[in-house]
């Protein structure tokens, strides 16, 4: 019973939750990222219908609406879990230093883990306002490909971050949240497995390496997209 | 050399403290910070006034009695040493040096610069021992085999001294460093197995109770820790826990 419990609600429990969920949500990023580089393909070579195929596949696939709940109940997961975890690591110090010097000890990434969180949380309610809530109720075009409908989420997209007035500020947030999205991810990837227990001393190097590669690389792809849609295409 | 000192004055457990502020000519650099307080303590006993309460016993670095917060770190600025092993010589003449308790909710200030750390004695007493029967049929230690790799990491657990200043520099207060090297140390031997399970649930339990913190690997613990205990010891923990959650009745 008390076992059962201490898969919960015990502190380490906790971080076992979070780590499950954040580590899911880092394989949530490379396949979101595969699909949406599709949005750097040139225009000619029929980028337009090929991504609002891909749009509507993983709209409708039952296999990939699964996978798109996990998604959710990770966020909602890792979100709540988040929040506990930092409301009582504050009460574990009521009373602070007159005088603290974290910067000697600790890298500030690891340290401000909630902060972190609390703005990609953000970003991640006005990009699902800005793409995905259109995808699914509305407003957006329309049109056939070989007698099939597709909604135009390329089109919508690429006029996002081109708009004269909010595209470039559009950009900048993008952009941002993605460095911020980086530096949780450099601490976090590898403390996921830290709090799993996953260590041995003879893959813990790889698995520091891979995750600073991943912080870095995952999230400087996604930002790369609206720069090019913004600047270049 | 001359000093500023800034520290934390409380009456009692219940009173509320504040920074004051001292003065301390002739300091040696060949001072221990704790005489560096001893000397400071007799210019405010011949005063008239309070000494400043903190904690010491053994001051050469094997006890774990001394704490203190100095100048944001504890143990101050060295690494793997202890307030008794810090020198005066670590600072230059005319500094001003903050000197505060360990803060966490589980180590409350008893007076000054002293806090009631019996917390990590009830999470030793929860679990942190092997129950060995010691009348008279006491086994040759070199009888049971162990994996000089398992010996050694097991030894480097058992250094911890149960100072505390893993849970004064965590951001969250944890006390995972601590009881995680008290669990390594068994669970890598033979002697720890048949209670494996239950101590590392209880210690949790116990841990979590006594209100320290949750850990984010930010790995301060481990660079303030004076005996230098790894914190690949609290993934061994975390391990541990997982497999006693999910396989223990
Ligand atoms: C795609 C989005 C995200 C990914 C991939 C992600 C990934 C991770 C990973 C892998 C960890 C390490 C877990 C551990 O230490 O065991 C972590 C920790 C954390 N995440 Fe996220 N995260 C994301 C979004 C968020 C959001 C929206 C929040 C908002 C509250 C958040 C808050 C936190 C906090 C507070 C921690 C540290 C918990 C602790 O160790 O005390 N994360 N994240
Ligand atoms: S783990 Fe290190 S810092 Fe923590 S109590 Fe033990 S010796 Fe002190
Ligand atoms: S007084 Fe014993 S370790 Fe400092």
């Amino acid at each position: 019973m008390s076992q059962v419990a201490g898969l919960f609600n015990s502190s380490l429990a906790r971080k076992y939750w979070m780590a499950l969920t954040g580590l899911f949500l880092c394989l949530f990023l490379v396949g979101h990222l595969a699909g949406n580089l599709q949005l750097l393909l040139p225009l000619e070579d029929g980028a337009k219908d090929q991504f609002n195929l891909y749009a509507k596949f993983m709209t409708t696939n039952p296999v990939v609406k699964i996978l798109s709940y996990l998604t959710y109940i990770s966020i909602l997961l890792h979100v709540v879990d988040g929040i506990v975890l930092t409301i009582r690591n504050r009460k574990a110090r009521p009373q602070k230093y007159a005088y603290n010097k974290p910067g000697a000890n600790s890298a500030w990434n690891s340290r401000f883990m909630g902060f972190l969180g609390t703005v990609i949380l953000v970003f991640i309610v006005l990009h699902l306002n800005a793409f995905w809530a259109k995808m699914h109720w509305g407003p957006i075009d329309t049109y056939m490909i070989d007698g099939e409908e597709v909604k135009d989420l390329y089109t919508l997209t690429i006029a996002s971050f081109q708009d004269a007035s909010a595209g470039l500020g559009m950009t900048i947030v993008y952009v941002i949240s993605m460095i911020v999205l980086g530096f949780h991810l450099v601490h976090g990837f590898q403390s996921a497995f830290r709090s799993m227990g996953w260590n041995h001393p003879k893959y813990m190097p790889i698995v520091m390496t891979v995750g600073k590669l991943f912080g870095i690389i995952i999230p400087a792809l996604f930002a790369l997209i609206p720069i090019y849609i913004h600047f270049i295409l | 050399m001359k000093l500023n000192l800034k520290i934390w004055r409380q009456k009692g457990p219940n009173a509320s403290g504040k920074m004051v502020d001292y003065q301390i000519d002739e300091v040696s650099p060949d001072m221990s910070f704790l005489e560096m307080l001893d000397v400071l303590n007799e210019q405010l006993i011949s005063k008239g006034d309070e000494p400043v309460v903190f904690d010491h016993d053994c001051r050469e670095g094997i006890c774990g009695a001394c704490s203190l917060h100095i100048n944001g770190e504890p143990h101050g600025p060295g690494r793997g040493i202890t307030t008794c092993q810090l020198h005066m010589r670590s600072f230059k003449d005319g500094d001003t040096i903050y000197i505060e308790p360990f803060r966490a909710k589980a180590f409350p200030v008893v007076k000054d610069l002293m806090v009631d750390r019996s917390a990590f004695d009830r999470i030793i007493q929860s679990g942190g021992y092997v129950s060995v029967n010691t009348s008279g049929n006491t086994i040759d230690a070199n009888a049971t085999p162990v994996r000089k790799e398992n010996a050694d990491a097991a030894f480097d657990a058992a250094t911890c001294i149960g100072c505390g200043a893993c849970v004064a520099s965590c951001k969250n207060a944890s006390a995972m460093l601590f009881v995680s090297a008290k669990v390594s140390q068994f669970s890598l031997l033979p002697q720890g197995q048949p209670e494996a399970k239950e101590r590392v649930m209880n210690m949790v339990s116990q841990m979590d109770e006594e209100g320290f913190g949750n850990c984010t690997n930010t790995g301060a613990c481990e660079v303030e820790c004076p005996k230098g205990i790894s914190l690949e010891n609290i993934a061994r923990m975390n391990r541990e826990y997982l497999k006693a959650s999910l396989t223990s009745k």
